[in-house]
């Protein structure tokens, strides 16, 4: 998902920032109003931060021959929102963009905004959804972090097809042409994804289920029948 | 346990379905990342040129992964730290059910 350096016309390169900045200030705003009132989920905050680390670092191959990366935001959708998880997201973006020549500092907004604000924001819809419809927690982590990391790179290719729309057929055939590069080859990796963040998850409620009562991520009766489940 | 092992289980049939491809095809296995650069050159006949280039470049592909690898061990000791840091703490807590064990952040649940 990450747009190369100067692979996006400037105009676009400010459309992405634009949109991106306003969400990612309102997350730093999130996180020290948080630092505040609850230091005792920092742990967890840094977790999901290292969990982005991980796995956007991570270049696995796939069904179609090429390779490509998970995105890791869904844990920190699911347990701060996507405000924060974006704020996460460009640290991550940030350092590969100076350090790896990974996606660049002129796309930073674009990225950001697929990777750190759709991505999350998908994944945190469907897990609130999965919690309404009463579907199992693991199930909804599952799924939510699958759609966080399909969805970034559906958006990857938004964002490619509205600044390179195709000589005949326009906007549709780009956007069709760069979807080709990336969303069956993501479906793998987002699966995987879905299970690791799973697991993640499950640790998490075995070792702090105290703190998801308090980020209202669970309801205390969900959290009894997974430990009655568990033990 | 049970997560345990069907998250082993999908990883065994990725592994499969990655020898599978390997063995069928001659496949260059690059960064989907990288491809629309093509795809871009295709959809504007070769017009378009980049009209930024990263500040700084890896100058090798060892460099390259030297610093791929130092973000996912930043990130894996971090998880693994605190995880491993609760797990302790659940463990002191078992042990002294009474007492509050030190260094606990308020870390008690609700029993």
């Amino acid at each position: 998902m990450h747009i190369m350096e100067g692979f996006l016309p400037l105009n676009w390169c400010v459309f992405w920032y634009v949109l991106s900045i306003p969400v990612v200030a309102y997350g730093a705003y999130k996180i020290s109003k948080l630092m505040k009132a609850n230091r005792d989920v920092l742990p967890l905050l840094a977790v999901s931060g290292a969990f982005i680390f991980v796995l956007s670092s991570l270049k696995m191959p796939s069904v179609t021959g090429s390779c490509s990366h998970p995105t890791g935001t869904g844990i920190g959708a699911i347990l701060f929102g996507p405000w924060i998880t974006s704020l996460l997201s460009i640290i991550v973006l940030i350092y590969q963009a100076i350090f790896l020549a990974h996606g660049g500092l002129t796309t930073l907004g674009a990225n950001t905004f697929s990777m750190g604000i759709v991505g999350p924001l998908a994944g945190y819809l469907v897990y609130k959804a999965c919690m309404k419809w009463d579907v199992n927690m693991y199930i909804a982590v599952f799924l939510a972090a699958m759609f966080a990391d399909w969805l970034t790179y559906i958006v990857t290719s938004i964002e490619l097809a509205l600044a390179f729309p195709a000589a005949t057929g326009g906007v549709v055939v780009s956007f069709k042409a760069f979807l080709a590069v990336f969303a069956i080859t993501q479906v793998p990796l987002a699966i995987v994804e879905g299970v690791v963040s799973a697991l993640l998850f499950k640790y998490i409620v075995q070792l702090r289920s105290d703190v998801l009562l308090k980020l209202n991520v669970a309801s205390p009766g969900v959290l009894k029948r997974l430990k009655e489940a568990s033990a | 346990m049970k997560l345990e092992y069907i998250t082993i289980l999908v990883l065994v049939i990725f592994i499969a379905a990655f020898a599978y491809t390997s063995s069928t095809g001659n496949h260059e296995w690059s960064g989907a990342d990288d491809q629309p650069e093509e795809v871009i050159n295709d959809l504007t006949g070769g017009s378009y040129h980049p009209w930024a280039q990263s500040i700084w470049t890896p100058p090798s592909g060892e460099i390259e992964s030297l610093l791929f690898a130092l973000q996912a061990a930043f990130g894996a000791i971090i998880i693994g730290y605190f995880l491993g840091y609760y797990r302790g703490l659940a463990k002191a807590r078992a042990a002294t059910p009474s007492e509050e064990p030190e260094g606990n952040l308020n870390a008690r649940s609700s029993r």
